[in-house]
């Protein structure tokens, strides 16, 4: 009895170990407890009220619920584009420069400063989702039609989606006045919680809705592991592949919204900076495998969540901002390699041995 | 460890989550001896080469090998280590590098340091490859080799990596009949130098050919160790089988002809024409009949049925189902017709290597209801199950990763796909490539009972006597064009060489 309920136990333990969350659960655990012990702190959460005299929350981890969003969001779109396509789209962070760009354009009209707005938030929202779905479209097209690796492809946009961005509102800086705008990178009225987070969760049950609903998962990692095969089966890869890029354009859209909500403006260069990298090592963090195939949607959200954590943590520890990219990478390699495949079965041969070990002793 | 032998292994056990894979294996090779290893899908044969390479760690027994007179225990953690104390293995995936020369493959990665010397390193190669009578330059690229020479580099490579113990695993399934006499040539001339070879193959007409001793695994265990001339060849099937086996030549005339009617062909072609090549050709199917269309290999057998499927881009032609004029310009126009198509490349056509079973069961299906209507996981799973059971398929379970099946169980399951899609239509290009005897009977058992139940089938197979006892009408391929079409009492083993050779009837 006590054999079987020990190899209950082990079959948990592996189970456990090759189980796509453990790595960025365990980040997570490590990331809290040193911060219980460095400086507990950080988990203090105070209520406040803000110039408007609204409620708000404020704290570390609010401010990780709340940049976490952002990366959670394009981090769904990542995961796709990433299983679907074998690489990476690194002009996520162009793209939200464009998205925003578009966004103001469309609110200010020609003036920079307007006292009203010249259109509706949502018609502009709209469409700004329409002209990043085709940036996401041209990065798409180049991945898919013409077998160009993402990473080259995306680099276009990458490089040139800046100036794009400086482009399409003549390099001005236009203001929002209106004060409901900042209401998607702020709060809302009477609610102290952060809108990001809302919105990340509207974003994550339609992406669990359409998951469930829809066969996107199943083709999306079919093309991913095994085009030829795919195609046999009726599936056309290039469309799919297609396909992920625009709904990336999506993520970037809404991320925009947020991320020029925020300010009431833009700054051309520097918003949404890194921005790519830090999205792709959420979906590497969640354990998915950078070559494509597999993924776990919920793993690479809870990724994104870990990784503002991590800077966040940075942040409280005065690490200067230029110098947060190195502090990150060590961290980034530590976690990378103890969820490579490699290393997990090197432990689990370790358990075993040591099992082994124990039932001759 | 015996006077002449140059490789023992001694009860060897292995185990993966939920498998028995090894349970105290023994091998014995001696030099200059070729040694089948034989046994059914999942019997352990691949998992007993991995762990001799050290591709896996083994969980108990001992690995023994004599170099230079002296005996030695060894422990190999990975295939370098077997490497260099003398154990090269060739796969049947060939693992050089298709992109670099002969030349660079065969001394790729052992220079060792050293500067490289094109114009020796080639020189080299090419008084390696004349010793072993190996038709190709060094300089030519590997790629443009036939796959049958590429094997031959493979093993050119290992034996001037000085090894005492070659591994071929399945080397042979790709190649034509001349190719595998090329082969053979090479091994036996290797073994009159004294290299113990270990052979693993499924044609059992090839282990006569040239084996001196037999290993048999079943279900993870040995059943003995067999001198080759002493072993009669229907004992050694029931002896992997571990039963007798049934009258392969009668399943014909017991299977019931499917009784209904066959007026208008289910599925008809006239000048059917695709970019790979082929001359056009006219082409129809009966409800409930089985056709096959035979030839060498590349004579264009896979080409036409992938016109049909719509796999490769079709240029000219008038398709009809069952009467209708239809378009076919992609598979999934070929599946919305009925048309189901089992590819001849399990590995690369076929398998979704790291999804799971289920998922493999059922995407076909999925991708034919559309975009909007998954299955619930219920379904699912009750439909990967029925199939598992209907084909006996041995997985751990429906979440298993389809790529750590065995090839035959592979096979099974890319065959419970299609089956899953109810098809009128089913084309098998090969189903029964690299797979056990006991599979093979059971696939060709299945394809006659479909068809009797009114499913047209096109069976193509490399094995001759597989398509007399299945088909009722063969289709003869040569260079690339429809040479011949054989039924009744023309389908004989002579008739049908004599079509393919260009001498029978046309």
């Amino acid at each position: 009895m006590t054999a079987k309920a020990t190899g209950k136990q082990n079959s948990f333990l592996s189970g456990l170990l090759h189980n796509q969350l453990l790595i960025p659960i365990a980040a997570l655990l490590l990331l809290t407890i040193f911060n219980l012990i460095a400086d507990p702190s950080f988990f203090r959460i105070s209520l406040g009220y803000n110039s408007d005299g609204n409620p708000v929350l404020s704290g570390y981890l609010i401010s990780i619920i709340d940049y976490g969003s952002e990366l959670a969001i394009l981090a769904i779109g990542m995961t796709l584009v990433t299983a679907a396509s074998g690489g990476q789209d690194i002009s996520v962070g162009a793209g939200i420069a464009i998205a925003g760009s578009v966004l103001l354009r469309v609110l200010c009209g020609t003036e920079s400063r307007p006292e009203t707005l010249q259109a509706p938030v949502f018609v502009a929202f709209i469409v700004c989702c329409i002209v990043a779905m085709i940036f996401g479209a041209f990065n798409g097209a180049l991945v898919a039609f013409f077998k160009i690796q993402p990473m080259v492809a995306t680099l276009i946009l990458f490089t040139a989606g800046r100036s794009i961005a400086a482009w399409i509102n003549n390099n001005e800086l236009p203001i929002v006045s209106e004060k409901s705008f900042t209401y998607f990178g702020g709060y809302l009225p009477g609610i102290p919680i952060p809108t990001p987070f809302f919105i990340a969760l509207l974003c994550f049950v339609i992406t669990w809705a359409v998951l469930k609903f829809t066969n996107l998962g199943l083709y999306v990692q079919a093309v991913g592991i095994n085009e030829k095969t795919s195609r046999l089966n009726g599936l056309n890869p290039e469309l799919i592949k297609f396909a992920v890029y625009i709904l990336l354009g999506l993520c970037v859209a809404v991320c925009g919204l947020i991320k020029v909500s925020r300010l009431s403006t833009i700054n051309y260069s520097v918003i949404a900076k890194d921005i790519e990298m830090d999205a792709i090592l959420a979906v590497a963090l969640g354990g998915n495998a950078l070559s494509g195939g597999k993924f776990n949607m919920g793993a690479s959200i809870l990724g994104a969540y870990v990784i503002q954590f991590l800077t966040t943590t940075l942040y409280k520890f005065d690490v200067q901002s230029d110098a947060l990219s190195a502090y990150k990478a060590v961290v980034v390699i530590l976690l990378v390699v103890l969820s490579a495949p490699v290393f997990r079965e090197k432990i689990t041969g370790l358990f075993r041995r040591l099992r082994a070990g124990k039932a001759a002793a | 460890m015996q006077k002449d032998s140059v490789l023992e292994l001694r009860g060897i056990y292995k185990s993966f989550p939920g498998v028995k894979a090894l349970q105290n294996v023994d091998l014995t090779l001696r030099s200059g001896e070729i040694h089948a290893l034989m046994g059914e899908n999942g019997a352990g044969k691949s998992t007993l080469i991995k762990v001799l390479t050290g591709v896996y760690s083994k969980d108990a027994g001992d690995i023994y090998i004599k170099k230079g007179g002296k005996e030695e225990k060894v422990v190999f953690h990975s295939p370098q280590e077997a490497q260099r104390a003398g154990i090269s293995t060739v796969y049947q995936e060939i693992s050089l590098c298709p992109n670099l020369s002969v030349a660079e493959n065969i001394y790729l990665g052992r220079s060792e340091g050293k500067f490289i010397s094109w114009k020796k390193m080639n020189a080299q190669a090419g008084k390696l490859l004349k010793s072993l009578d190996i038709p190709v330059e060094p300089t030519q690229q590997l790629a443009s080799c036939s796959i049958a020479v590429q094997q031959m580099v493979a093993i050119a490579r290992s034996v001037d990596m000085d090894c005492s113990v070659l591994i071929l695993d399945e080397p042979t399934s790709s190649l034509d009949e001349s190719e595998v006499e090329k082969l053979f040539g090479l091994m036996r001339q290797l073994r009159d130098r004294g290299v113990g070879i270990i052979f693993v193959t499924h044609f059992l007409d090839q282990v006569y050919a040239v084996c001196d001793k037999i290993t048999i695994l079943r279900d993870s265990k040995l059943v003995g160790e067999y001198n080759a001339s002493e072993l009669p060849h229907v004992e050694l099937v029931s002896k992997m089988l571990g039963k007798e086996l049934d009258d392969m030549a009668d399943i014909k005339n017991d299977a019931k002809k499917y009784q209904g009617d066959s007026a208008t062909p289910v599925y008809q072609a006239n000048q059917l024409c695709s970019t790979e090549g082929i001359a056009p050709f006219d082409f129809y199917i009966k409800k409930g009949e089985v056709n096959g269309f035979t030839g060498l290999l590349g004579s264009g057998r896979s080409e036409s049925v992938r016109a049909i499927y719509g796999a490769d881009k079709v240029t000219s032609g008038v398709v009809r189902v069952n009467g209708k004029p239809v378009d076919i310009k992609k598979p999934l126009d070929a599946m919305k017709n009925g048309i189901a198509y089992l590819s001849e490349d399990r590995k690369r056509d076929g398998i979704i290597g790291d999804l799971s079973v289920k998922d493999n069961i059922i995407l076909a299906l999925q991708v034919k209801t559309g975009f909007f209507k998954p299955f619930s996981k219920a379904k699912a799973t009750k439909f990967a199950k029925k199939y598992i059971e209907l084909l006996d398929i041995k997985t751990a379970s429906v979440d298993t990763p389809i790529k750590s099946l065995s090839g035959g169980n592979q096979q099974k399951v890319i065959l419970g796909r299609w089956l899953l899609t109810e098809p009128d239509y089913l084309i098998l290009d090969e189903p029964t490539r690299g797979i056990d005897v006991g599979t093979k009977v059971d696939i060709q058992k299945l394809v006659l009972k479909l068809a009797s139940e009114g499913m047209s089938v096109t069976f193509i197979s490399s094995e001759t006597d597989e398509m007399l006892r299945t088909c009722s009408r063969l289709l003869v391929m040569r260079d690339r064009k429809l040479v011949g079409e054989l039924t009744g009492d023309d389908l004989n083993q002579a008739t049908v060489m004599a079509t393919i050779a260009g001498g029978g009837k046309e």
